[in-house]
């Protein structure tokens, strides 16, 4: 099963990171996308297909010091 | 005047870097402009599709400056200085890398590491660091932008505890020295910059401030008064008194 921020996710495997993205709610221009220890690069968003053992890490800004 | 901050050959007229921790977004635009800060801080996380984003908060103009906090050696920052930049807002990226929860107190020797490997990618290195001479050589020879040796530990608003080792940062380092971490109030802020500090970093004593906007104001004329003082050099100082008015024309025989 695919694990997405630390959570397993059942219903991801198959679909584009463009697809989840959407379905989910996030704004492509705010976040960064690894998958398996590597960037994804935005232009690979909607070519990349999860696959089931995948571990995609979603991150943006936040407030910090 | 033209007394430009020169980091890695961008420009700013503040001197004043703000952090973005620890207050509401609604705050941040108005923190921003009262501090007339062109520099603001961010962290890098797991992201929430149903929170909102802090870019949408920040003034236009102003460069993003992401921290690699949540590090814990070089490997970690490397990776967190990469993602931020994949982001898509520049190269600026701040390290720290930390293993004591406790005090906060960065690790120098990884912090020479990531510095070393991200300004050979492109990054301009703002390492936040332990005020120690040698490591803060090192640090210049890696690569780095600037040098941000802390004042005190991070939070804790105690002023400047380590005066005198900045000082030698100062005096011997051919970078912008930018204390960062430590300093609590705006008279802190002028010290560092009577110093001869090249700008002053601060998040908690605004996000802990009662008025944050105001406070942020307070912070922006007390770094712009200590450079101003630095730069006219400062008064002496004499063990004996020396009187200001004149020692003739008393009214008295």
């Amino acid at each position: 099963m695919a694990k997405i921020n630390g959570k397993e996710n059942s219903t991801a495997k198959g679909k584009t990171i463009g697809s989840y993205l959407d379905e989910n709610g996030y704004k492509k221009t705010y976040i960064a996308i690894e998958v398996n220890g590597s960037i994804l690069s935005k232009t690979e968003y909607d070519s990349y297909i999860i696959n089931d053992e995948d571990i995609i890490e979603i991150v943006n800004f936040v407030g910090g010091g | 005047m033209n007394d430009k901050l020169v980091i890695a050959g961008h420009e700013f007229n503040s001197r004043f870097i703000l952090g973005s921790g620890k207050y509401s977004l609604e705050l941040i635009k108005a923190a921003v402009e009262n501090a007339g800060a062109e520099i603001i801080t961010l962290a890098l996380r797991r992201a929430n599709s149903d929170t909102e984003n802090i870019l949408d908060y920040i003034p236009k103009g102003v460069t993003l400056l992401p921290n690699t906090s949540g590090a814990r050696n070089a490997e970690e920052a490397v990776r967190i200085a990469r993602l931020s930049r994949e982001v898509g807002c520049g190269d600026f990226v701040k390290i720290e890398v930390i293993h004591d929860s406790k005090y906060l107190l960065p690790d120098n020797y990884e912090t020479i590491k990531a510095t070393e490997i991200l300004a050979k990618e492109g990054f301009i290195v703002m390492p936040y660091m332990y005020p120690d001479l040698n490591a803060a050589r090192d640090l210049v020879n890696a690569g780095a932008a600037t040098i941000m040796p802390l004042g005190a530990p991070i939070g804790s608003n105690k002023g400047i505890c380590t005066k005198d080792f900045i000082k030698i940062l100062i005096e011997e380092i051919d970078l912008p020295i930018i204390v960062d971490a430590g300093i609590g109030k705006p008279s802190q802020a002028c010290e560092a910059m009577e110093m001869g500090a090249a700008a002053v970093m601060a998040n908690t004593a605004i996000a802990t401030a009662g008025d944050i906007p105001a406070m942020a104001e307070a912070f922006k004329k007390a770094i712009e008064a200590g450079r101003t003082a630095y730069l006219s050099g400062m008064g002496r100082v004499i063990e004996k008194a020396s009187a200001s008015s004149p020692l003739t024309g008393f009214l008295q025989d």
